[in-house]
């Protein structure tokens, strides 16, 4: 699902952050990306979601390679990914459904099928009372599923987080991350940047390691 | 891709996309009204430059319209004076002031015989004595005041039956007195010319008033921006609110200049048949009527809109991630 082949990304700033890296990730695969800061993590993220373009080599996801994806398409290409950031990134004045329900709206969703994944997708994360609260009025563990919840509320096959449990306690981290386990096992691919060693060696599953831009464990 | 497959389907039949369509459009005027709501004193205000903006030429456009009104129809003040040859006697004159009776083309007929004028202005120059020195010779001719109907005393076809007139063999010269009107007429042309001008200097003032907000809204709404590009927003997605807020502002502010317009012509209407009345003509200010006004709405809403386009096709730019 994800195919990485010797990609190079060189900002303009002339910082190589990525070097020839390459692996592949299957469909409904989970990984986890992890590294020193600074070695990269973010960036592979952000070519996979097309953020960024690679400056060699080549991204393909689901068999469509990004260096030849049109800019307008980009907006369609990034409904199949769910993205879940660090810092949440939610719209403090919109209530919570509306912020879960917005890829749907931006989709065209109608509105009965709208109301209806909303709720499905904050059930799973486990908010489902808390539709009507603003973002700002909820921990920040409850923050971090209510971006969980918009990031899969459309089923796209590709979820990316980058640091989701980056300010959460061991407990909810652990949550968080079985989430994102039950998601792969439903066939979503996810791949996961993360500091927090701790927890990859506890869940087994695949992890690559960047070190300065460059792929050194798999 | 295979993404494709687990992507999700909604419905998509021709007529729900037109009602989706229509649906998401209604929406996003209804939001873009919300939002202007949701912070009344600027909206007022941003609403009320744009007003004064629009209502300046819109003002100017009406009381020119209304002294041109004036010149056209100084009902009853049109006048010709005919001025008899000096061999017509006073039977002579009276017998062509009849037939003068018989043309269609005039409603009203006087005659003033000489000693009738020498009288007159015995009375009215003052010097009477001077005048008493001429008591053998009477020095004024014979003069037949002709009033045109109201079709021959627009400007253009009063200059032909002048000039008709005036060729008559008892009359020695027709005189009405054009230039005034021409004059006029010149100056109102000018003068709207003027409000053209104006009109587009304002135009663009409001243009730049509609942009600078929308400016303002963007940058205020940067991160929403970004996060909604992120989860996949098109460009026509994100453009759309401040589109239609344009709108909003322009279709209010051209509301506003409506408003300070009527309320201008409501203010010095009254005023202004007073002095009408003095003068015995009967004039009406004019509004703006309902043609004038769906053009300032018009104008309102579509220099709102392209205010904002300009301002979005700017500004957005800066804002793409990816
Ligand atoms: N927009 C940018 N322009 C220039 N350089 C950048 C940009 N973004 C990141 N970098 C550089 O690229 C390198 C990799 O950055 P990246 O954000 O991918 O690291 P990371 O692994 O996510 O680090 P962290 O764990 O701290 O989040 C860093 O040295 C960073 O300074
Ligand atoms: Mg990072």
């Amino acid at each position: 699902m994800i195919h990485f082949d010797q990609v190079s990304k060189r900002y303009q700033s002339g910082h190589e952050a990525l070097r020839n890296v390459s692996f592949r990730l299957a469909a409904g695969e989970m990984a986890f990306l992890t590294g020193h800061s600074g070695a990269g993590k973010t960036t592979l993220l952000r070519l996979v979601a097309l953020v960024e373009r690679a400056s060699r080599g080549q991204v393909l996801i689901g068999g469509q390679n990004l260096n030849r994806l049109a800019h307008r398409k980009i907006p369609y290409f990034r409904r199949n990914i769910g993205l879940v950031f660090q810092d949440h990134r939610l719209l403090p004045e919109r209530t919570v459904f509306d912020n879960v329900a917005l890829p749907l709206v931006i989709a065209g969703a109608r509105h009965q099928e709208i109301a209806r994944r909303v709720r499905a997708a904050l059930d799973k994360v486990g908010l489902l009372g808390k539709e009507r609260l603003h973002p700002l009025t909820l921990s920040g563990g409850e923050q971090q599923r209510v971006g969980i919840a918009r990031a899969v509320v459309n089923k796209p096959p590709i979820l990316l987080a980058d640091e989701p449990t980056g300010n959460l306690d061991p407990e909810l981290s652990r949550e968080i991350m079985g989430l994102f386990g039950s998601f792969s096992n439903f066939g979503v691919t996810v791949l996961i940047a993360t500091h927090d060693i701790e927890l990859i060696q506890r869940m087994n599953t695949r992890t690559l390691v960047l070190s300065k831009g460059c792929l050194v464990d798999d | 891709m295979r993404a494709k497959a687990t992507t999700p389907h909604f419905e998509r039949g021709p007529r729900f996309q037109l009602r989706a369509w229509l649906l998401r459009h209604l929406q996003t005027l209804f939001s873009a009204l919300g939002e202007l709501t949701r912070s009344p004193l600027g909206t007022a205000m941003t609403a009320g430059v744009i007003g004064i903006a629009l209502a300046l030429p819109a003002g100017l456009y009406v009381f020119l319209d209304n002294v041109q009104a004036v010149g056209q129809n100084w009902d009853g003040k049109v006048e010709i004076s005919l001025f008899l040859k000096d061999q017509i006697d006073d039977e002579a004159a009276s017998r062509f002031a009849l037939s003068l009776h018989k043309r269609s083309e005039l409603r009203h007929v006087q005659l003033i015989t000489r000693a009738e004028a020498l009288e007159e202005y015995r009375q009215l120059s003052g010097f009477a004595e001077a005048l008493n020195a001429f008591e053998q010779e009477n020095p004024l001719p014979a003069l037949v005041l002709v009033e045109p109907t109201l079709r021959y005393a627009q400007p253009e076809a009063i200059k032909g039956l002048v000039a008709e007139l005036g060729r008559l063999p008892a009359v020695e010269l027709a005189q009405f007195d054009l230039e005034w009107l021409q004059r006029l007429h010149a100056i109102i042309h000018t003068l709207k010319r003027g409000v053209v001008v104006l009109a587009a200097l304002l135009a663009l003032g409001v243009l730049l008033i509609v942009g600078n907000t929308i400016r303002l809204g963007i940058e205020n709404r940067r991160a929403e921006i970004e996060i909604i590009q992120l989860v996949g927003a098109t460009d026509a997605f994100i453009r759309r609110p401040f589109l239609y807020t344009g709108f909003c502002f322009g279709l209010l502010g051209a509301l506003m200049a409506w408003l300070l317009v009527e309320g201008g012509l409501w203010l010095v209407r009254g005023p202004l048949a007073e002095l009408a009345s003095l003068y015995q003509a009967n004039f009406l200010l004019a509004s703006l009527g309902l043609r004038a006004s769906l053009v300032l709405c018009l104008m309102g809403a579509l220099l709102g809109l392209a205010g904002s386009w300009l301002a979005v096709r700017r500004h957005l730019r800066g804002i793409e991630v990816g």
